[in-house]
């Protein structure tokens, strides 16, 4: 048998290749437009991060939960990564007890609003415990409560053509959910934890909780929530900071 | 296969070593693929092992709480790979899995598993196991005739791998994403908690590095460059006779 490279051989590997290129870019396109695309699908690890995007995506179609334990089962023991912000801003509102913080909800919404914390407390609170695990390896359990994001997305009104809600913090960390995460009942806009206020370096004084994410996902110290239909005017344009550091933007993993 | 001819007047054998068929296409090309995806997983698995080299058993574990094994590792965040360590371990994942399915698959049509890989019931008696044993043990030379199938040992070896340790790798890494719990609970309840398959993903990635030395080590004693040739070409040159 010749192992040569035959005019046929070449003429179909190339065809073939062709043709993989653009079933490819169709099946991006479909992807997309079915909202199975993330945001940071491009570049060399993209078809994984596409992979398990979508795939997960249909997955959970039925609006699956994450498990939710008993109150034995809180942890004694609750690592936290990171430091408070220490920028003059949020300094400040601490300092202040976060009476003059408000936080800004706008962008494809019909009524763009701001919420103070104590206008955040009155309204109807839920409360979870699950499990959070960071991508480092370490995991806890602990019980939140708060506002669920749906509710505070109701009352503004989002409007229909919204694909992302995006969060803006304090200490200059910003990422973003699609809409079936913001809508998912255990999405929650954290102002308590373990029956106390929500502590400093746990993200005080709001933080959001996605029980069915890596903690990454779980932004602390937000100050600015925003409803678009695109992340690629935001940063680098990946849907998030974390993969301008070479982390995934998904975080259901 | 050609037999080995003799030019008339000159006793010696003419052209190449006999040759037999040994491993079939989509053995090699997805042998291959597995072999890079694997590399990948180690290398970025290493990476995110380091931010935290401490295991733990049940759902909840951290730095501050007891342990069930502290491995004798540095905690490192900032290994170079450590960002990207993430995308390039679900890249070689979703490989390695298509890989895996396609070798699988075609393994049940061609009758794979039961010609190459299946024990013959004879052939399952722990004296042999012992025998196999003990020549490795002694690093002696395979017999010719393994040359072209596998021993008893090498098969339950290989069935072992394909069929739970890799299989148990994408379970215990599902067993650890939220989202996927979120739809399957079951499949980290089975295990007691997320540790609890962070801890089996850490023991059964740790055997198949461990195969994959002594994998690499018997192809070395049966002779690296027959053997790696025959994985690329598909035969294996038979040992050549002195005159």
């Amino acid at each position: 048998m010749s192992k040569l490279i035959t005019r046929r051989k070449l003429i179909t590997t190339s065809l073939a290749t062709a043709a993989g290129l653009a079933g490819l870019e169709a099946a991006a396109r479909i992807a997309d437009h079915y909202g199975f695309l993330a945001p940071d699908h491009s570049g060399l690890f993209g078809a994984g991060e596409a992979l398990t995007y979508g795939t997960q995506r249909i997955l959970m179609a039925h609006h699956s939960a994450a498990r939710e334990f008993n109150r034995s089962e809180i942890s004694k023991i609750i690592p936290v990564n990171g430091e408070p912000p220490n920028t003059d801003p949020y300094q400040r509102l601490l300092a202040g007890g976060f009476a003059d913080w408000r936080l800004k909800v706008d962008g494809l919404v019909v009524r763009s609003s701001t919420f103070s914390l104590a206008e955040l407390k009155r309204l109807p609170s839920t409360s979870q415990i699950t499990h959070q695990a960071c991508e480092e390896g370490w995991s806890f359990i602990a019980e939140w409560s708060g506002v669920p994001l749906s509710y505070i997305l109701n009352l503004v009104g989002v409007r229909p053509e919204a694909k992302w809600v995006v969060f803006f913090a304090f200490d200059d960390a910003w990422d973003s959910i699609d809409m079936p995460e913001a809508f998912h009942p255990q999405t929650l806009l954290v102002l308590g934890m373990n029956g106390q206020e929500l502590p400093t370096r746990h993200g005080a004084p709001l933080r959001v909780r996605v029980p069915r994410q890596l903690g990454q996902k779980s932004k602390k110290y937000l100050s600015r929530i925003t409803v678009t239909d695109t992340v690629k005017n935001i940063g680098k344009g990946w849907g998030a900071v974390d993969p301008e550091y070479g982390y995934s933007w998904y975080m259901g993993i | 296969m050609a037999e080995a001819a003799y030019v008339p007047g000159l006793a010696m054998p003419r052209g190449e070593a006999r040759s037999d068929r040994r491993h079939s296409p989509v053995v090699r090309i997805t042998h291959w693929i597995t072999a890079v995806a694997f590399l990948c997983l180690v290398i970025s698995g290493v990476a995110i092992l380091l931010a935290h080299p401490r295991l733990y058993w049940g759902e909840t574990g951290a730095r501050s709480g007891p342990s069930l094994i502290d491995l004798p590792l540095p905690f490192v965040l900032d290994v170079p790979i450590r960002g990207p360590g993430r995308y390039l371990h679900f890249l070689s994942a979703w490989i390695s899995l298509f890989t895996g399915l396609i070798y699988v698959i075609s393994g049940l049509f061609t009758y794979h598993f039961r010609r190459h890989l299946l024990p013959a019931r004879s052939d399952l008696s722990w004296k042999q196991i012992r025998q196999i044993i003990l020549r490795h043990l002694r690093f002696e030379q395979p017999p010719k005739e393994e040359a072209l199938a596998y021993n008893l040992l090498q098969r339950l070896t290989y069935l072992l791998v394909i069929f739970v340790l890799f299989p148990l790798m994408f379970w215990t890494g599902l067993a650890m994403s939220p989202a996927v719990v979120s739809v399957f609970p079951t499949i980290v309840t089975v295990f007691g908690g997320q540790q609890s398959a962070r801890t089996i993903h850490f023991f059964a990635a740790s055997f198949l590095v461990l195969f994959l030395v002594i994998h690499i080590l018997m192809v070395c004693l049966a002779g690296f460059a027959v053997r790696t040739l025959a994985m690329i070409t598909g035969r294996i040159v038979a040992r050549k006779e002195t005159i």
